[in-house]
């Protein structure tokens, strides 16, 4: 692996930053340049968030754009449909089985589209999907979804499962540790 | 050591290592992380201040004291500091100081798109452009260098893709830095019309000096390439152009204040095809043009909104990226929402029910104006509620007042709102002024103010008491009221705007993303006595999902606080089981 682009996608608050800090320090680890760009204030309040996380070289933009990623893990479904197009071809796309309906669809003025997932991997045959809430439930914290979804994106690619587990260990508050490194290798083995 | 971080992070890194000891700022997306970052150094003093006026004044104060200090800003708070910005740019400095302005091109939380480069001009305050986190760093400690060089506040600006994205960084050393002597000297730092006449001579001196300055100094650098193609840059729009031109010539502009005309003439030379790259205005672009040099920028590239490669390659290189999903479903948006819990959402369940005017500001409550409460009629800037309804209410009279009222949160209403509660007061208005103490300065992330009792280090201060203050200018009916209490808040509400003075109601209970604030846990619907009647639904609630044959609680989103079950009629809302057991 010489350059890896991953977009982390989903709704305020569903803990894409933390994702995002453990994949960088990740790179740090195996000596990338590595440019992680988040978003603070107004949408993370239940809006619609996105991480682009990218490893090379060399990094300049921190942007990833249209056709650029080679892996993108969605928290939430509608968010996989909505970023679907900076997929480049044949890039991995991880799914988490959650719906969170945004408020246009709360007061009806909109539809969830139906069958999301199916529609995704009918189209984009590198699609998985995973019950994240639940295998964070079971972690003993449902906060632990993002965790979760790491240790799922860990195994598609070729980096050693101690460096993630190292990465974990830095970035997180000591007193989340065993629930992080139990998400992770619930994810890691889902 | 290298280290990952974020460009805020980078700039209290750069102030720390500079030896700065004072920082004063107002929160303010996307700047909020730089002071929250300089206040986890113990050897710096660091605070919340009212408004980004008094920051820059704090700063002031300090640096004619002798120390370096810092102060941060998005960029409108830039407008609110303007008055003491003009003038310490003649005063000059003892101490080094560093303005930090961070920009919103995109507007991803800002109500407006202005450049704050403008403002360097017209200030004659010199400006630095980091493109990257190492840059955030290295240019701040370098700022404070110059200042002191050149006798004068320096601007460092960000825009929100330098500010939030993190990059690596090599940290380095913290200097040893002495506080300058202080000596009074009226020439200097008092600005009447005889002293300031001279300083102005002082800083048409000093620009002249920066000018020839920004013609050698390596933060304007030359990276030679292809010469067919020539792009002058700075900030983030080198790193998009980098990747959207790939080796061609660039001339990367680390200070963008004053420009370095005769580099600028010597790279436009050596280029076939010269372009400027740059968001939002065409400032630079302006300035090369005025040189009588030949140049392709905005005729090309957008005045609104962020740059991207994929843009600058479409606009400038006709190299179209098409991707299409073959998936055609309609995706609905998702704006950001008040979360679950909050306390705003019960206070807008009343105004939306009376139907009345409301005089808006900034804040999380500013979500209040979208669907389903679309309960706030204006947003200008921060304070503007509380003037605005008096403007209101001297254009269309009492009767219009009493179907008005202004709302703000406690932050706001100290930044700026409690000048215009003074006007209603002293101009025999008779204006309803809300305040929404929610214990917090909710929107940017849980800053304290001087409402929390907290500073910025978690030390307990003291805490403004609103209802004296509101006293204290004049106002004779002020009530405390609990916004889940909608019933109590509906009263008091009519009640205080068909009063014929005016009335301050602070609507009081703490932000629901505190750690201190405990609800009882998620509840649930019961389907068997639900009549999906949908009256919970009204409250805008992202926690309330209607699924068409039944109405449901998300549990993962849901917090216990209730507010649902006081529109249920028939007690349909129940606790639900226990999600982590
Ligand atoms: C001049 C200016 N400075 C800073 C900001 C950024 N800003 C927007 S809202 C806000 C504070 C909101 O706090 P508060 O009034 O307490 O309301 P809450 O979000 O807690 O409901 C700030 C700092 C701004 N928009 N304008």
């Amino acid at each position: 692996m010489d350059k890896l682009n991953i977009m982390l996608v989903g709704v305020g608050g569903q803990g894409s930053l933390l994702a995002s800090r453990i994949l960088g320090n990740v790179a740090l680890k195996m000596n990338f340049d590595v440019k992680v760009s988040e978003v603070h204030g107004m949408s993370q309040r239940g809006g619609s968030v996105v991480t682009y996380v990218k490893f090379d070289k060399k990094v300049y933009s921190p942007l990833i754009e249209k056709g650029e990623a080679d892996l993108i893990v969605a928290f939430e479904q509608l968010e996989a449909l909505r970023w679907i197009e900076f997929l480049k071809d044949g890039g991995k796309m991880i799914v988490n089985e959650q719906k969170i309906n945004p408020m246009p669809v709360i007061i009806g003025k909109a539809k969830y589209p139906e069958n999301i997932i199916d529609k995704i991997k009918s189209h984009y045959n590198n699609t998985i999907s995973i019950d994240a809430l639940k295998i964070a439930k079971e972690c003993g914290n449902i906060k632990a979804v993002n965790i979760v979804l790491l240790g799922l994106m860990a195994k598609s690619t070729d980096i050693r499962k101690e460096t993630w587990i190292e990465a974990i260990t830095e970035t997180v508050p000591a007193k989340f540790l065993d629930v992080n490194v139990k998400a992770f290798e619930a994810g890691y083995h889902s | 050591m290298r280290k990952l971080m974020l460009g805020n992070e980078a700039v209290a890194r750069g102030a720390y290592e500079a030896g700065v000891t004072v920082a004063a700022a107002y929160p303010g997306t996307p700047s909020t992380e730089i002071t929250e970052n300089i206040a986890k150094y113990d050897e710096i003093y660091s605070e919340w201040s009212p408004n980004e006026k008094v920051s820059l004044e704090v700063a002031i104060g300090a640096s004619i004291a002798g120390a370096r200090a810092i102060c941060s800003m998005k960029h409108v708070g830039l407008n609110v500091a303007a008055d003491p910005l003009f003038t310490v740019s003649y005063t000059g400095v003892n101490g080094g100081l560093v303005i930090m302005v961070a920009d919103d091109p995109g507007m991803h939380s800002s109500q407006n798109e202005q450049d704050s480069r403008f403002y360097a001009r017209a200030s004659k305050v010199p400006m630095l452009e980091p493109a990257d986190s190492q840059e955030c760093k290295d240019y701040v400690k370098m700022a404070f260098e110059l200042s002191e060089k050149f006798d004068c506040p320096m601007f460092v600006r960000l825009s929100t893709r330098i500010a939030h994205s993190q990059s690596v960084v090599e940290l380095g050393d913290k200097v040893e830095y002495q506080l300058k002597e202080y000596k009074k000297n009226f020439d200097k730092y008092v600005m009447m019309p005889a002293m300031a006449r001279k300083r102005h001579v002082e800083v048409e001196k000093r620009m002249a000096a920066l000018r020839e300055f920004s013609n050698t100094t390596e933060l304007n650098r030359i990276e030679w390439g292809n010469k067919e193609i020539g792009i002058i840059t700075s900030g983030i729009a080198y790193q998009y152009a980098r990747e959207a031109f790939g080796d061609v010539s660039y001339l990367k502009l680390g200070m963008v204040h004053p420009l370095p005309e005769k580099l600028i003439a010597d790279f436009a030379k050596e280029v076939k095809a010269l372009y400027v790259v740059e968001e939002l205005e065409p400032f630079i672009e302006n300035q090369v043009k005025k040189l009588g040099i030949q140049v392709i920028g905005k005729d090309k590239l957008p005045v609104i909104g962020e740059l991207g490669a994929q843009l600058i390659s479409e606009k400038i290189l006709n190299k179209k990226i098409e991707v299409k999903s073959p998936i055609n479903d309609v995706v609905p948006v998702r704006p950001p929402v008040m979360c679950p819990g909050c306390p705003h959402r019960g206070m807008f369940h009343v105004l939306k029910k009376l139907k009345l005017v409301v005089s808006g500001d900034i804040g999380c409550y500013t979500l209040g104006a979208l669907p389903p409460t679309e309960a706030m009629d204006t947003c200008v800037c921060m304070g503007a509620s509380v003037s605005g309804a008096h403007g209101m209410e001297k254009a269309r009279g009492k009767d219009f007042a009493k179907k008005t009222v202004a709302i703000l949160g406690d932050s706001t209403f100290i930044h700026s709102g409690i000048t215009g509660l003074i006007d209603i007061v002293y101009n025999k208005g008779n204006s309803t002024v809300i305040i929404l103490d929610n214990s917090i300065t909710g929107m940017t992330g849980h800053q304290h103010n001087p409402t929390t009792g907290f500073t910025i280090k978690g030390e307990p201060a003291k805490q403004v008491d609103l209802v004296k203050l509101a006293q204290a200018v004049g106002v004779e009916r002020v009530a405390v009221v609990d916004p889940f209490d909608i019933k109590e808040f509906e009263k008091v509400v009519k009640q205080e705007i068909a009063a014929e003075e005016p009335s301050v109601i602070i609507s009081q209970r703490p932000c629901a993303l505190l750690k201190n604030v405990q609800f009882d846990g998620p509840l649930t619907i019961n389907n068997e006595k639900c009549k999906k009647c949908k009256l919970c639904l009204a409250i805008g609630c992202p926690a309330i999902v209607d699924k068409g044959d039944k109405i449901e609680i998300n549990e993962a989103l849901c917090v216990g606080c209730k507010l649902c079950t006081k529109l249920c009629n028939i007690n349909a809302i129940e606790k639900a089981g226990d999600l982590n057991g």
